[in-house]
């Protein structure tokens, strides 16, 4: 099979043909998200909301754990990622700490420097 | 013959929609990006628009990934915002003008763009904050749209040499359209700005200023770069320059800087504003 080569950015992944396939259910479940009812249905059992949506292992213990890294590995793209953080009341400053090992406000400060 | 006014590009944060609802302009956190907009409506007051094509890019409201247009032509009587799931308030519907939008949609066509033509079209964040930020004292939208849709979500994209051709070509499809309209052409998000990963708050304001400053007098200078390469350099969000990049490709000849803003941050992201104009 032909394989190219994909230029490697630190930190940093490629949404590619890849990833859509392998994160299509984790994605899936996340896009259902859009419904306030699809939400309360996730809240009620998370477990049985994932199996509804046939995440598979990795993708179900990254949600159960909250792992964003782990979400991202599994296939997750961060459009539909963002609708599972709104349920849990996280903003995408609350993500990037999550991801960068970063407290918060560290997290913001880097921002700000980064306008200076 | 229709007269495309300008362009109007600007960033279009989940998190401005927040601000909007919670009236949080002259908060010292948002006030460096609302006094941005000022100059902005002085400037569309001044050149009365009917229409506003408005190039976006979807963020999983209306399109998931089992079918994921590159380009995509909205054509409804009226486009509805809806939830997106966090909880920012929902912004009344904006009138369409599907006459123009198949106007628009052959014309493309015509000039080899496989586009998708959208009958239906939830419009999200990156639709109706930029038109909020623009005329924020009217209750609903006051010009009719057309929205035009680029992915930005799955790879492979469509280059930004690409989406400056397709710029250049609504361009030119609205200068043939035999009809006494006045457009706007609206691209919005960017600018760098990176969501995911462990690189995650990337901002790089270098670059910014220089493709803001690009946009003037060597508007291909952004198409030098390879999908790649942008994400390197402006991080994974950052690519949304596309819109911009297509925005200004749609002004024909020389044009000129009416007015630009640059912050940062809001969230996570270097907020950009700019007008330009045809030199007449």
């Amino acid at each position: 099979m032909a394989t190219r080569q994909k230029r490697e950015i630190p930190g940093t992944s490629i949404f590619d043909g890849e990833l859509a396939q392998k994160g299509y259910a984790l994605n899936k479940m996340c896009f259902s998200f859009n419904s306030a009812d699809n939400r309360a249905e996730f809240q009620r059992d998370e477990a049985a909301y994932c199996r509804k949506f046939g995440l598979n292992d990795e993708q179900e213990t990254a949600i159960r754990t909250r792992n964003v890294l782990g979400l991202l590995a599994a296939g997750g793209n961060v459009y539909y990622l963002a609708k599972f953080a709104g349920i849990l009341g996280l903003d995408v400053q609350d993500l990037g700490a999550a991801q960068t090992g970063m407290t918060k406000e560290a997290f913001k400060a880097m921002l700000v420097a980064a306008g200076k | 013959m229709a007269k495309i006014v300008g362009s109007i590009t600007t960033s279009h944060v989940p998190a401005i929609g927040r601000a909007l609802a919670g009236k949080l302009q002259d908060d010292p956190y948002w006030k460096p990006f609302f006094d941005g907009f000022p100059p902005v409506h002085a400037w569309l007051e001044k050149v009365k628009p009917d229409v506003a094509v408005v190039l976006y890019n979807d963020h999983g409201l209306n399109f998931f990934l089992d079918k994921m247009p590159t380009f995509a032509v909205g054509a409804a009587p009226q486009y509805h915002n809806a939830d997106e799931g966090w909880g920012i308030p929902t912004l009344p519907p904006y009138q369409g003008d599907p006459a123009l939008s198949w106007q628009l949609i052959e014309d493309l066509v015509a000039r080899e763009f496989d586009i998708t033509t959208c009958q239906e079209m939830l419009v999200d964040h990156a639709f109706s904050l930029p038109l909020k930020l623009l005329w924020p004292a009217s209750e609903s939208c006051p010009v009719r749209t057309v929205p035009v849709c680029i992915n930005t979500v799955q790879y492979p994209l469509p280059s930004a040499r690409r989406c400056y051709k397709l710029g250049k070509a609504i361009g030119e499809a609205i200068a043939g359209w035999d009809d006494d309209l006045r457009v706007v052409i609206i691209g919005t998000g960017g600018l760098s700005h990176q969501l995911d990963g462990e690189r995650a708050g990337f901002i790089n304001k270098d670059f910014d200023l220089a493709f803001m400053e690009s946009l003037i007098a060597d508007p291909e200078w952004a198409t030098q770069f390879s999908m790649e390469e942008l994400v390197e350099k402006t991080g994974t969000q950052g690519v949304e320059l596309l819109m911009w990049l297509a925005a200004r490709a749609a002004l024909p000849g020389a044009v000129r800087k009416v007015h630009a803003n640059y912050h940062i941050p809001i969230s996570n992201t270097a907020a950009g504003l700019m007008v330009i104009e045809t030199v007449a």
